[in-house]
């Protein structure tokens, strides 16, 4: 069984005091719980401060461009479905410049877990509005505030009916661990959007601000009843619910292929007899 | 509005064109006149016109055909096959004096020499495409039995009543045309040649692909190359392929990038609107040195232009698509079989260099159906992803040095290496740097592959000897065309030669520039309006090429239509 100690500690480029740390010491802590080696493992991010977290452990890692972290990890786990494939990146990656992607992937329901780091904020850029920044939040790009609604990716998600889709907060270590551990496990695609403070360029959302506000789930609440989800998964403010908000049930898209219940495409050999036969349906 | 018909080779070529709505099954009659003909033993060469709408408008479907090779489109038609008055109208222009009409009894020849098939004396009305295809067969002298079993594929898996129904209508359309001649004999069935294919541009490209280990395909639908992942997803089942429609082109690339990085040989088809989202892509399989083979079948634009037409406008673009230094290949097939070799060709370049490899074709390519003789296809050998294990340093690095720039490219999850790659500056080991000389390194590293490229380079090819008094240049799709024109020009006595590039890029001078330099005129023949291949030559020779025969309306270049150009311009 791997240790978090098998995942490595690295150097970091991020501020001190930033909400990243205890969320990479959680997808260790994940990591590790679901018994993955390293090796099995392929991360994939996009750019931003949060797309660099996979840099600083030791697993496989495609670290591609800002918005299309989902189109990569969906096609390396549509050649390789033995792979644990995670897209992690922020909120503007994954919900802004890469938004029709992460809609895509959560209407097809394919194995791969997905982590943002959600600071409601564009941290690599200096502090502009992200999809999720709160109406009125003052920055140099919007003097004025903001003006959109904010992008709800929980109630997306359960609205598309994604596999498993959940909130966690890296001011709660252990449970966030135990979250990212879960959406590992799940066959199916799985979200986890993670509150992540951003002490750098997000003053309104501190770590705070939302350990005033979060709460867990309780027991007796039944991720699997779709309507409470829906009611759950639009509920932000005063309070604001973690945990695991919805699973369902649907077939994960990978298993769709049934060529890849034949293990990865790499290596495979060429079947001569049938490229003639093809070829001879052009005769 | 009767055009100039300058008479090339194409005496010994006919040139058959059906013309109607969509939604009359013209293409249908099209492809199965076409196959019979090529099972009859004839070399076809069809042009696809088509407007951009799934009904009515005006669609056309030309077979030229002949008993020696062919490879170019002819303008000059011998027989009109006209489903609708619109055909006569747009296409009467074009008939020969001593061609012929075929066309159904309401319509009007408009003074044209004719024949009216009585359609609904012989068929009922859902059967009058079929009774077409059988005057027309008939008067061309095919055998019935031949189009009985080319309809059978075609058909075969209809209803009884609907198979039985097309039988009849064909059995009664031969009767009838039995009585009636062409006012010229076409070309006589040529003798017994061995088995002969029948396929376009794009269904060679998806063969290729499929012979050289293509494992995934991601696209975004977008005419006309969509075919290309549509035969591909054919045949997926059964050869273990993965190919899926993506949300959009961005998606698609970036897909095709993910499944390399992991293993599988990958491919994207799109054509210019598409490719303009795909180019960030294309600067990732640069920078993370990802193998991936893009096609791309060229249409008019600027933006949206003519959908559904052809041009050779995106050579520049797809040479410089994509941000920052890295090197490429640029494929440009010039025939079917190019298609089929130089895809098979592009999947080797792009899993040696390590990056992105282009196919660069049009609409009139893709679309346009050829005899082929069949390929050695089990004796090819397909790409094998990723290096072999033995033997790497450990621990490995995804971008290690290397003398000619390659690092050993293993493949994640496979072995129990960790292989990281980053779209960021990296270091070795693949993890993002701002160190500055780590950058200069990998800068250099990557261009070094530029060598293995052009070391590869396919020599362009020659039709004529050396000091040609003209030498006509071209690239992609217009190969067929220029080399008819010259020999027609050969075959009246003048000095002319046809250079023809099946690669844009990279360029290796060496291996044209001397011909070249020997001509007395040299005429570059291109399908867009500003002459992009003559700019590429002259900005890698400084050779300049001063004529240029140019069309941009969406149609493909004819040897008709050089040779009025060089008459025209003396
Ligand atoms: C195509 C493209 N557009 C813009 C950028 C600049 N850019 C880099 S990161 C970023 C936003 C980062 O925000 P987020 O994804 O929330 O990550 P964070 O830094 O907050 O963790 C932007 C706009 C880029 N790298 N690529
Ligand atoms: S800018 Fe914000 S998100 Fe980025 S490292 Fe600093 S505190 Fe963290
Ligand atoms: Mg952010």
């Amino acid at each position: 069984m791997p240790d978090v100690e098998d995942y490595g500690s690295f150097e970091t480029a991020w501020c001190p005091g930033c909400g990243n740390f205890p969320l990479l010491k959680a997808v260790k802590e994940g990591l590790a719980a679901a018994g993955l080696e390293p090796c099995r493992v392929l991360f994939v991010s996009g750019i931003g401060q949060a797309a660099k977290a996979p840099h600083y452990l030791r697993a496989n890692l495609f670290n591609g461009l800002h918005g299309r972290a989902l189109p990569v990890a969906t096609g390396a786990k549509l050649a390789n479905p033995g792979l644990t494939v995670i897209a992690e990146s922020g909120d503007g990656c994954m919900y802004g410049e890469g938004g029709n992607h992460f809609l895509a992937a959560l209407r097809r329901n394919i194995d791969l877990t997905v982590l943002v780091h959600n600071n409601q904020v564009y941290g690599l850029t200096k502090g502009q509005a992200s999809p999720t920044s709160g109406a009125g939040f003052v920055t140099k790009a919007q003097p004025a505030g903001v003006w959109s609604e904010p992008f709800n990716p929980v109630a997306t998600a359960v609205s598309l009916r994604a596999g498993f889709v959940a909130r966690g907060f890296s001011g709660w270590g252990d449970h966030l661990a135990d979250l990212i551990r879960q959406a590992i496990e799940h066959r199916g695609i799985s979200l986890v959007d993670i509150l992540q403070p951003c002490v750098s360029f997000n003053k309104v959302n501190t770590f705070a601000w939302y350990r005033e506000r979060v709460y867990d789930l309780p027991g007796e609440y039944d991720p699997r009843d779709w309507e409470k989800a829906m009611k759950i998964s639009m509920e932000w403010g005063e309070r604001i619910p973690l945990g695991v908000v919805y699973r369902g049930e649907r077939r994960a898209f990978d298993d769709a292929f049934t060529t890849l219940s034949e293990g990865p495409l790499a290596g495979r050999n060429t079947d001569r007899d049938l490229l003639e036969r093809i070829m001879d349906r052009y005769a | 509005m009767r055009r100039t018909i300058v008479h090339s080779v194409g005496d010994s070529a006919f040139n058959v064109l059906i013309g109607g709505e969509a939604g009359q099954g013209l293409v249908t009659v099209g492809q199965l006149l076409a196959k019979s003909l090529v099972r009859s033993g004839f070399a076809v060469v069809v042009t696809q016109g088509y407007q951009s709408r799934i009904r009515g408008g005006h669609n056309s479907f030309s077979i030229r055909f002949g008993g020696g090779a062919l490879a170019a489109p002819q303008e000059a038609v011998n027989l009109l096959v006209a489903l609708d008055q619109e055909t006569v109208r747009i296409h009467g222009g074009d008939i020969r004096q001593d061609g012929l009409v075929l066309l159904g009894e309401g319509l009007d020849p408009g003074g044209l020499a004719s024949l009216k098939v009585p359609l609904r004396e012989l068929a009922e009305e859902r059967f009058s495409n079929v009774v077409a295809l059988g005057a027309a067969a008939s008067l061309l002298g095919l055998d019935e039995e031949v189009v009985v079993k080319a309809m059978s594929r075609t058909f075969g898996g209809r209803k009884a009543g609907v198979a039985e129904g097309n039988r009849n209508a064909l059995g009664k359309a031969y009767q009838w045309a039995a009585a009636f001649d062409l006012p010229v004999e076409s070309p006589p069935a040529p003798p017994l040649v061995p088995l002969r294919l029948m396929m376009n541009g794009n269904e060679a490209i998806a063969l290729g692909a499929l012979s050289a280990g293509v494992r995934f395909c991601a696209f975004y639908p977008m005419t006309p190359s969509t075919t290309i992942p549509l035969a591909l997803a054919g045949w997926a089942g059964e050869a273990g392929l993965v190919v899926e429609q993506a949300e959009d082109e961005i998606s698609a690339v970036n897909m095709a990038i993910g499944a390399s990085f992991a293993g599988a040989p990958s491919l994207v088809a799109t054509s210019g609107g598409g490719f303009a989202l795909m180019t960030e892509g294309v600067s990732l399989a640069g920078m993370t040195e990802t193998p991936l083979v893009i096609v791309i079948a060229q249409r008019p634009g600027p933006a949206t232009g003519l959908p559904t037409r052809t041009e050779q406008g995106d050579l520049e673009f797809v040479l410089h698509a994509g941000h920052g230094e890295f090197p490429r290949a640029i494929l440009s097939p010039g025939s079917v079989e190019e298609c089929f070799q130089l895809t098979r060709r592009a999947f080797a370049l792009a899993e040696k260099s390590q990056g992105p490899v282009f196919v660069l074709t049009d609409q009139f390519l893709a679309d346009s159906y050829r005899d082929v003789k069949p390929f050695d296809i089990r004796s090819l050998e397909p790409v094998t992803a990723g290096s072999p294990v033995a033997g790497v340093k450990v621990p490995y690095e995804r971008y290690a040095d290397a003398a000619d720039g390659v690092s050993p490219r293993l493949l994640p999850g496979l072995t129990e290496h960790l292989v990281v790659a980053d779209s960021d500056e990296h270091t070795r080991d693949g993890h993002l740097t701002e160190d500055l000389d780590v950058r200069r390194q990998m800068v250099e590293k990557r261009l070094r592959k530029q060598e293995i490229l052009l070391g590869e380079v396919v020599p362009p090819s020659l039709e004529g000897a050396g000091n040609p008094g003209i030498l006509l240049v071209s690239w992609g799709s217009v190969k067929g065309a220029a080399e008819e024109a010259v020999s027609t020009l050969r075959a009246a006595g003048r000095s002319a030669a046809a250079m023809h590039f099946s690669q844009v890029w990279p360029l290796a001078p060496g291996q044209f520039l001397e011909i070249m330099r020997s001509a007395e005129r040299v005429i570059c023949v291109e399908g867009n309006a500003t002459g992009q291949m003559a700019r590429l030559i002259r900005r890698e020779t400084g050779f300049e090429v001063r004529e240029k025969i140019l069309r941009y309306d969406g149609l493909p270049i004819t040897p008709e239509y050089i040779l009025r150009e060089i008459q025209g311009g003396g």
